[in-house]
Parts: structure tokens; sequence; C-alpha cells
């Protein structure tokens, strides 16, 4: 099997939380690539540190050793303003609580990342925002709000949102974790042809091992240490 | 940033009950802060005009605001002098040379100048005596040092020109004596000298005192009434710019010697009065826009407390921390300027209907409409307050949005 390229690179990376008792550490010397048309699940029991994995590659949290590369340049210790800037063109996310903004429509949820970008006019930021719900089959949901919209398409609506300014890597924290079978099944085959057709890497947290299988490559994490 | 107004409206309308509560707080802080002011700007002004307009700019009197130095003094200049148990010179009290410097001072421009001698007399008629102070001027020039004209009710100040015995009296005075137009009064000098006056006019100012104890006689009649030809003891100066009055009453005195107020200086007491009364007023009225900051700090807390979720996914989505505390900030500023959009106009017809007030003060006849202001700068002030007090409201609740950390809320959420 060919190895695709390499997008990101997390290189012995842990992550220790200083409580007042003691120092709890989440991930334990974690080293990890993300590639291109790869569809990675990550796997674990509950409390195993699979979401603090996550959260680190999508760069939400920092490190507290360890280096993460982008392209082979390090940006370890890069400041927050930096790392907001990468998430916003590069990255996208998907979350078990959808995380949708309840007050916005799906079409504004979906614009808001295209307008922070700031890189197309108004109208063309409306066109490709309802392409990418269309292309998720939520056409005829556009100015609806979150709350009603079902689990599954609030769903749906949150992947069009990580998909809105054409990142190289999404990251999906339990995606189907809170969704009927149904649904579930749908979103899995969304993030799956993301990977295949649009060159996505997709990396997913998932405690479902149907999920699991249906993944190019599961990375399993017991205790913080990925073990498999 | 019109995105981030977009999401900041969003929030505000959301919770459309609780910002319109915080909304109605800057709305009424600044109507009243409008309203109150005006009263108080209205109030003092009218009281500055009357003060202004009614009494000279600048008096010059026959007193030196120091002592005349002693010829000793001036010719051993640097050395110690002692000098005990003077005697003043007994002189004819009064402006000397006052033509000379009644000359200088109508050369200035934008000034007028007339001279007076005031003094005690005691009006006698049917039996009754009250004591009175006799002004005398030059007829022609009363107009334009003093605004009695405007206060005539009976006669005219024309007559005193025609008729060197006339006299002008204030209404009181005339009310108590039963006095009516062209009696005519005895009146009595401390040097005892008497002599009768015809009334020639009866003015009504509203000021008690003034109408009471207050009469206007012709210069030379008053020089002979008082013995003291040639004699003035003091000159009234009006100004085009009474502002002027501070600066212009230093230069006149360093010219003419004779100690020269202001009305500033004269009503020294009365402007530091003014100038508390303002404090209170400003103090009071902030009172009330920062009790409104409050309900602004309130509703964009609450906004930040229940937005953790939705400030750690616009994080993840590549919002700034900075995009975060412009969000919140700008809700502070919208409802500032929804408070001021509002709250001004209403402020206005505040005003509007205050100054519709009829009322008669206390020891006034005349029925007066509430003095109001409707000066600019308040506005400004009541403007520039409310949404500095919005946005620093709004500042505390923004910055502890910004400082969210997007995985300590996923942490907790999912």
């Amino acid at each position: 099997m060919d190895l695709k390229p390499v997008i990101m690179r997390a290189d012995h990376i842990s992550r220790t939380l200083t409580t007042e008792a003691l120092p709890v550490t989440l991930v334990k010397e974690a080293s990890v690539e993300i590639r291109t048309h790869e569809f990675t699940a990550i796997k674990g029991p509950s409390g195993s540190g699979k979401s603090s994995l996550l959260y680190l590659l999508g760069l939400l949290d920092s490190p507290t050793s360890g280096k993460i590369f982008i392209d082979d340049v390090d940006i370890t210790g890069y400041n927050q303003k930096k790392l907001a800037q990468i998430r916003l063109e590069q990255m996208g996310f998907v979350f078990q609580f959808h995380f949708l903004l309840p007050e916005f429509t799906s079409l504004e949820n979906v614009t808001m990342p295209m307008r922070r970008l700031g890189k197309l006019s108004d109208s063309e930021i409306k066109k490709v925002a309802t392409e990418k719900l269309d292309k998720l089959g939520l056409a005829d949901h556009l100015d609806k709000l979150p709350s009603q919209l079902s689990g599954g398409q609030r769903q749906r609506v949150a992947i069009a949102r990580a998909l809105a300014n054409n990142p190289r890597m999404i990251f999906a924290d339990e995606p189907t974790g809170n969704l009927d079978t149904e649904s579930s099944k749908t979103v899995q085959e969304i993030l799956k042809k993301l990977s295949r057709e649009d060159g996505c890497a997709v990396v997913a947290v998932t405690h479902d091992p149907e999920f699991a299988k249906n993944c190019d490559r599961t990375i399993t994490i017991v205790d913080g240490r990925i073990v498999a | 940033m019109r995105l981030l107004a977009f999401i900041a409206l969003k929030h505000l309308l959301a919770r459309k009950r609780q910002s319109f509560v915080s909304l109605m707080g800057i709305i009424l802080g600044v109507a009243f802060f409008l309203g109150i002011s005006s009263i108080m700007q209205g109030s003092e002004q009218d009281f500055i005009k009357r003060l202004v307009d009614n009494s000279p700019h600048i008096t010059i009197s026959d007193e030196y605001r120091e002592p005349r130095i002693q010829p000793a003094q001036k010719l051993y200049k640097d050395s110690m002098v002692s000098i005990r148990n003077v005697t003043p010179l007994t002189e004819t009290r009064g402006i000397r040379g006052y033509e000379k410097i009644l000359g200088k001072l109508k050369n200035t421009p934008g000034l007028v100048a007339s001279p007076v001698l005031a003094g005690q007399g005691i009006i006698t008629y049917a039996g009754q005596e009250t004591g009175i102070t006799l002004s005398g001027m030059i007829p022609e020039e009363i107009d334009s040092v003093s605004t009695i004209r405007n206060y005539m009710v009976e006669g005219s100040l024309e007559r005193l020109f025609g008729n060197p015995d006339g006299i002008l009296i204030g209404v009181t005075l005339a009310k108590d004596l039963s006095l009516s137009l062209n009696d005519m009064i005895t009146v009595v000098a401390p040097s005892g000298d008497v002599k009768r006056f015809k009334i020639v006019g009866i003015f009504k100012t509203g000021r008690g005192g003034y109408d009471r104890g207050q009469g206007f006689i012709n210069l030379k009649r008053a020089q002979t009434l008082f013995n003291r030809p040639n004699r003035i003891n003091s000159i009234l100066v009006k100004l085009d710019d009474p502002q002027q009055a501070l600066a212009m009453s230093k230069d006149i005195e360093s010219i003419v010697g004779y100690k020269s107020e202001s009305w500033q200086e004269q009503s020294a007491d009365l402007m530091n009065t003014l100038a508390i009364r303002n404090i209170i007023m400003y103090s009071v009225v902030s009172a009330v826009l920062i009790v409104a900051a409050f309900g602004i700090y309130n509703v964009i807390s609450t906004v930040v407390m229940e937005k953790h979720r939705d400030i750690a996914i616009l994080k993840s989505m590549g919002f700034q921390s900075e995009d975060i505390r412009r969000i919140f900030l700008i809700q502070g500023v919208l409802l500032g300027i929804a408070g001021n959009m509002i709250g001004i106009p209403l402020g206005a017809l505040m005003i509007q209907g205050l100054s519709n007030i009829k009322f008669k003060p206390p020891g006034s006849s005349d029925v007066i409409y509430m003095p109001v202001s409707w000066g600019f700068e308040q506005f400004v002030i009541a403007a520039a307050f409310a949404i500095c007090a919005a946005v620093l409201a709004a500042y505390l609740p923004a910055r502890k949005g910004a400082q969210l950390m997007p995985v300590d809320v996923l942490r907790g959420g999912s």
C-alpha cells in the first residue's frame, strides 16, 4: 500500500493537567501522522485520552511536551492567534453535541467560518454554503434554526460548517455518539466520502466498533498511551 | 467587523426581555441626565444672564485695593521703613479727575462707561420716612449701563432727561408710601440738605430690596444734595462681551488706580455656589447612568455565561480571542447607541415639557417659565457618558469571554 502525503505529524506529544491534588497526564508520548485521503479512528475506553489527543491534534490544546509539525513546519509554541488562523484555514471540527450556534440558521452557521476568513464575497459565500448543505441533503433546511432540525440534520449542518473553508483536516469528536443508527450511518458515509473524494484527512474519536471498522486506520489509546 | 456585529446583534435579540430592560436603563439614564442638566444649566444661565444684564460688568469705585504708599516708603525704596500712627487725610470722598478717566475709557472699543454718585437719603412723605439709596446718573447714559428701562411700569426714563428734579423709584417704595406718579417727595441727605423731587417714573424689577430701596436721580442734583460738587464715587462699565470683564477690570485698575471689580469678582461666592451645584448635579445624573451600566454588565455577563459553548465553537472554528472580545464589546456599544437614539429624543421631549411649565418663584410677583438650556454640550456629554458606561460595563464580561479556552468547555461538555 502506497502511503499518502503526511499533513500533520505529532511527535511524542504529552499533555499533563496540573490540578490542585496531583498532576494528571491525559496523553502520554503519543506519535501520530495524519495523511490526506485517510480516515482515521481513535478508539479506546472512556477516559483513556481519546478526545484529549484529538484536541491536541486539532490545536485546541497545546502539548506540555513533544512537537507538532504541519507540512514539516514545527508549530509547537505558536501563539493562540496563529493557531486560530491555522484552524480557520486548514481544519474543520465536528463535535458530539453538534454545537451549532442556536441563534443562527443552518445557512448562517455554515457561512460563519467563510465570513471570518473573508476570502469570498457575500454572494459567493452564500452560494458555496448552499452547495455544501445541498450536498449533505439539507437543501430544504437552509433557513431553519438548529432547534427546528433533528439530531442527524444538525450533525450534517455541523459537518457542512466544518467543510466551509475546504479544510485539509477534519476532526470529529464522537460525531455519531448522539445519533440513531440511521443517522449515524449517514454521517459515517459522509465522513468517509470526504476522505475518499475530497482528499481530506478525517480523524474521528469513536466508541463504536462498527464505526472504527469502517475507517482506514485505527489508533487505540489506553490510559493516554497509544497501544495500537 | 460586520460579522462580529451581526453575531452581537443576534445575541442581544435572542434575549429580548433582558436586553430591553438594560436598554431602558440607558434610555432613562440619558433622558433624565438631559432633563436634569438642562434645568440646572438653564437656571444657571438664566441666573447669570440676569446678573450680567442687571448689574454693571465692571464697577470702578472710589476705593483702593491696597493702602496708599507713604512718601517715606517711596523715598527709601530698598529700606525697611516703619511708619506708625498714620492719620488718613480728610478729603472729600470720590473719584478724582473722573472726567479724564471717563475720557480714556470711552475711547476703548467694546466698552461704555457712565459715572455715578450714589449716596443714602431719607424720603419723607406724608409723615412717613424711609431710607433709600440714590444713584445720581447722567440720565441720557442710564440706558447704556443699566437695564432699568425694561422694568419701568409707570412714567418713563425720558421724563428724567428733561426734568432735573425728577426721580425714579421702585414700585414697593411707591406702594409703602402710597406714592404715585407726579407726586413730590422730600429727600434728606446725611449732610442735612433737603431737596424735593418729582416722581417721573416707577420701576418694578421683581427684586424686593431693589424695588424698595433704590432711586435714580440726575447726577448734578445728587452732587448738590450730597454736597460733593464735581465728584462721583463709581463708574459703571458695560462690555460688549461680559466674559471679558475679569481681564478688563484688571487692566482698568492698573491704569486708573482705583479699585475696579468685575461682575465675576463681585459675585464670586455665587459663582462658587453654582460650580458646586454643577458638581452635585453631574454626580447625581451620572449615578443614574452608572446604575444603568450595571444593567448592561448584568445582561452581557449573562450572555457570556450562557454562551460558553458558542465561544468554544467560534474559537475552534478559528475566531481569535480578540474577535470574541469585540463581539461582546459591540453588544455594549449597540446598547449604548440604541439607548442614545431613544434616550436623546426622549430627553429632548422632557426638556420641551419642562420648558412649558409655568411657576411663580417665591418672593416674585411674576409667573415665569422654567428656564431650560438646549446646550449642545449636555447632549454630547450625555451621549458620550452613556456609550462609555456601556462599553466599560461590557468590557469586563467581554474580557472574560475572550479568555475562555475552547478545550476547557469541550472537556466539560462532551
